[in-house]
């Protein structure tokens, strides 16, 4: 069950001022239509899991933490790793976050990370099958949003593939049906490094990487997952907003531009 | 594209069930189906049956859920265990509670709630038999109950979804070209408002692929609109050209 959510009064004040600075090309903050805030990452800095890493984009803050297991796969790929990806929206990161289970938006949160890492196929899931049919490596990503300040989309992307990128995981041997450790680690192999780029739309007129007041007094945000060949692997309207053809071409070129800068800042790409 | 995958497309375009790429499946639509809703409608798609009930607009409960200026709106789209080949479990997944709010958020845009303040529009949608597609379908099916029900809307939308088969770009994906296609991207349209109020894509398209894909799901939504329209005058016996469905 999906109810509408209240906006708050402070939400429509916003979007009168915002109505009026997009219609000059600004924003509130002083960015252009096309600026991200900047995007710092650190990986490594938890030692239980077998990857991590914290993504801070403006005053957004997520933390991914990879845990690596062996267990059985799922009866319709049988020779395939799993992949499972989970996000908390944690009541540290914002007064309007609730403890309890996850809700509808941590849900299309974990789901399209989950997307943009599954279609882009970052990872080889078939590589992670021990023994086809009975044993595979089971990865987990847990995405924790920690300090919320607009657009965790974006950032937990990021912090997701950075975080696969830095898992280092036990490496086990079949013997008979049993997996064994072997005593050594080794690297999750990712293959691709994909991208996301957020947009808010007030009206005719879109913009990236919303803060946490173009949030709130935006129509609606969609967002383009790219991967390193700049195809596209995961897109969603998010909100109650609607967008226009014209509008979805726009964003979709201005996004792959943005991707392939954000590819650059991350060490992904380095043309 | 591994050998073993059944062949979904043919030389000469034709998809396993007989259609072209950019075909719909037949569209079948009873409204009123349901005797004690305010609006409903058995819509089959295919070999999709979905069943769809408008309750409101109506009190709220519980009652600080109700908002000052507008109608809230309340969409759950469920899946009946015996709707797909291995019995789902009746509780609602991670995938149906997304599923119930970008339906939700595609249906808001036509929504006039404004008119009616402190109250709430239930929205039911019940897939019977699933065969791809369904959230698109669902959402074609719950704006024709919404007109059913008599609640005033700015337009009706109309979901389609595109997707991708050995390289081809097809529209309106069954079950099976979902599961073993490429990419699926659910698309809904609103005609009057040359507006898109849901879009999704999982997969993996070229940026070209993409564009075609907008605009083959924008076609595809103008030949349900039709329908939809054809369905609401039928049953009100409105003559041709005067659209009550459509508040301007």
């Amino acid at each position: 069950m999906s109810v509408t959510k209240e906006h708050s009064v402070i939400s429509r004040i916003l979007h009168k001022e915002m109505l009026d600075l997009l219609a000059k090309d600004k924003r509130i903050d002083g960015r252009s239509l096309s600026e991200f805030r900047k995007i710092e990452f650190e990986t490594g800095l938890l030692k239980k899991a077998e990857g991590s890493a914290l993504v801070t984009l403006g005053g957004t803050k997520v933390l991914v933490g990879v845990k690596v297991e062996v267990g059985t796969p799922f009866p319709d790929t049988p020779d395939q790793g799993v992949l499972t990806v989970n996000a908390e929206l944690l009541p540290l990161a914002s007064p309007t976050f609730e403890p309890g289970p996850p809700d509808e938006r941590s849900i299309a949160l974990a789901r399209y990370v989950d997307r943009s890492i599954r279609e882009s196929k970052s990872i080889d899931l078939e590589a992670l099958a021990l023994k086809p049919g009975k044993v595979v490596y089971v990865v987990y990503v847990d995405v924790y949003v920690l300090d919320y300040n607009g657009n965790m989309t974006d950032t937990a992307v990021l912090a997701a593939v950075k975080a696969l990128e830095n898992t280092n995981m036990k490496k086990f041997n079949i013997e008979g049906d049993v997996p064994v450790f072997s005593g050594e680690l080794m690297p999750l192999i990712v293959k691709d490094y994909p991208v996301s780029t957020t947009f808010g739309i007030v009206g005719e007129k879109w913009f990236v990487d919303p803060d946490l007041e173009e949030e709130q007094a935006s129509e609606g945000f969609t967002s383009f997952t790219y991967t390193r060949d700049g195809n596209l692997c995961a897109v969603m309207k998010n909100d109650q907003g609607y967008l226009s053809p014209p509008q979805i071409f726009e964003m979709l070129d201005t996004g792959w531009e943005k991707a392939k800068e954000i590819g650059r800042i991350m060490n992904w790409r380095s043309d | 594209m591994t050998e073993e995958k059944t062949k979904l497309i043919d030389e000469n375009g034709i998809r396993t069930d007989g259609r072209k790429s950019d075909e719909l499946r037949p569209v079948s639509i009873e409204l009123g189906y349901l005797k004690h809703a305010d609006g409903s409608v058995l819509y089959e798609q295919g070999k999709c049956k979905i069943l769809v009930a408008v309750f409101g607009p109506s009190e709220v409960h519980p009652k600080h859920l109700e908002l000052p200026d507008r109608a809230i709106l309340r969409v759950r789209y469920h899946m009946a265990p015996f709707s797909v080949d291995e019995r789902k479990s009746p509780a609602p997944s991670r995938r149906e509670m997304e599923l119930s709010m970008v339906i939700r958020n595609a249906l808001e845009p036509i929504m006039m709630t404004e008119l009616f303040p402190r109250t709430v529009v239930e929205v039911f949608i019940e897939i019977l038999q699933a065969d791809g597609g369904t959230r698109v379908a669902g959402l074609t099916a719950a704006a024709l109950a919404l007109a059913d029900a008599g609640i005033p809307l700015r337009g009706i939308v109309s979901g389609c979804a595109v997707g991708k088969i050995h390289g081809t770009m097809v529209l309106d994906l069954n079950d099976t070209e979902d599961k073993e296609g490429d990419a699926d991207m659910p698309i809904a349209y609103i005609p009057t408002m040359s507006k898109i109020s849901l879009l999704q894509m999982d997969g993996l398209l070229t940026r070209e692929e993409f564009r075609q894909g907008i605009s083959m799901a924008i076609n595809g939504s103008m030949k349900l609109y039709a329908m939809q329209v054809a369905a609401l005058k039928s049953k009100y016996n409105l003559p041709e050209g005067q659209e009550k469905e459509e508040t301007q």
